[in-house]
């Protein structure tokens, strides 16, 4: 911003950028990076566009997904069998990961997913993961009390249902199809995608009925 | 890819093994010297064991989704008797189930 704006900004907070002293790994990731590019692996512009890609991903992707499986019993069943393929050919959204697995919540059965060993997360259909996803709390607690964890995020599961966790540990990605809400029936896909939020594309939460 | 050696269905048992050192192994301590059923064969993927030392060369290993029950899993576990854990678990640490059944070694 041009300095001789007349504005009235007034600085008197922090600057936002993080205060602490760079680490080891920070150097190490900042040399790693300078070194790429003065061999020519790639440009900084490579590196910024690949950054901004990934950003531009955002759980409106994966609620585009449900709500089309919601509406189309066929592409439901190929996605169920085929997730990797079926994203990319029918959806034409790029698949980074080696596969996904698309698992269905039903009236018998919830499924919920963690990465208990890092924060493995389907990236380019849900956009970054949320912080409590990588909390040592969450991936921790989710496995071996998932009932527990649910309550806390406001999700209380029949305990008739039986819930099925996912700890995503290597090459798998994976997609919570949530439940379609009663009263939604013959909704066009967009209005649908609407209701689905990243929560419920994780399991920690379902898809609220249609007020 | 490489043949894999299990089907669905079938009973198998995590390694306890707990190997020590400069390692990166994608077996959780929670989940070994348990005993599930494979859920499905997921395709054969290179070793991270190999991978994360630069070794890009290593061969392809099976990879598996077990599903685990959890009162198995968790003496204490309070939920659903018929709740479940399913985990991604390479070939090479898995091995055939003593027991047919995957709920008798609870």
């Amino acid at each position: 911003m041009p300095h001789d704006d007349p504005h009235t900004h007034v600085h008197d907070h922090a600057a936002i950028e993080a205060d602490e002293p760079q680490g080891y790994y920070q150097h190490l990731a900042a040399a790693t990076r300078s070194l790429l590019i003065e061999k020519g692996a790639f440009t900084a512009d490579d590196m910024r566009a690949m950054i901004e890609r990934i950003d531009e991903r955002s759980p409106a992707l994966g609620a585009k997904i449900v709500a089309r499986a919601w509406t189309d019993q066929a592409f439901k069943a190929r996605l169920l069998s085929r997730g990797k393929q079926t994203i990319k050919e029918e959806m034409e959204i790029d698949p980074v990961a080696a596969d996904i697995v698309v698992v269905e919540n039903t009236a018998e059965v919830h499924n919920v997913v963690v990465c208990t060993l890092c924060s493995c997360y389907p990236v380019f259909i849900l956009g970054r993961p949320p912080d409590w996803y990588k909390s040592y709390a969450y991936r921790s607690r989710a496995v071996r009390d998932p009932r527990g964890v649910l309550r806390e995020f406001g999700t209380e599961i029949d305990p008739a249902r039986e819930v099925r966790v996912h700890d995503s540990t290597a090459d798998m990605r994976y997609l919570v199809l949530p439940m379609q809400p009663e009263g939604t029936e013959g909704w066009p896909e967009e209005r649908l995608a609407g209701l689905v939020t990243r929560d419920t594309m994780v399991g920690t939460a379902e898809v609220r009925p249609a007020a | 890819m490489t043949e894999p050696r299990f089907n669905p269905g079938d009973a198998v048992t995590v390694s306890a093994r707990f190997p020590t050192g400069r390692r990166h192994l994608r077996t959780p301590f929670y989940i070994r010297g348990k005993t599930g059923e494979v859920e499905r064969v997921c395709g054969a993927y290179k070793n991270p064991e190999d991978l994360a030392f630069g070794n890009y060369d290593a061969a392809r290993v099976p990879l598996y989704r077990v599903r685990f029950d959890q009162r198995h899993v968790w003496d204490d576990y309070a939920g659903n008797p018929a709740d479940t854990i399913d985990i991604e678990i390479y070939e090479h640490w898995l091995e055939p189930a003593e027991t047919g059944d995957p709920g008798d070694a609870a």
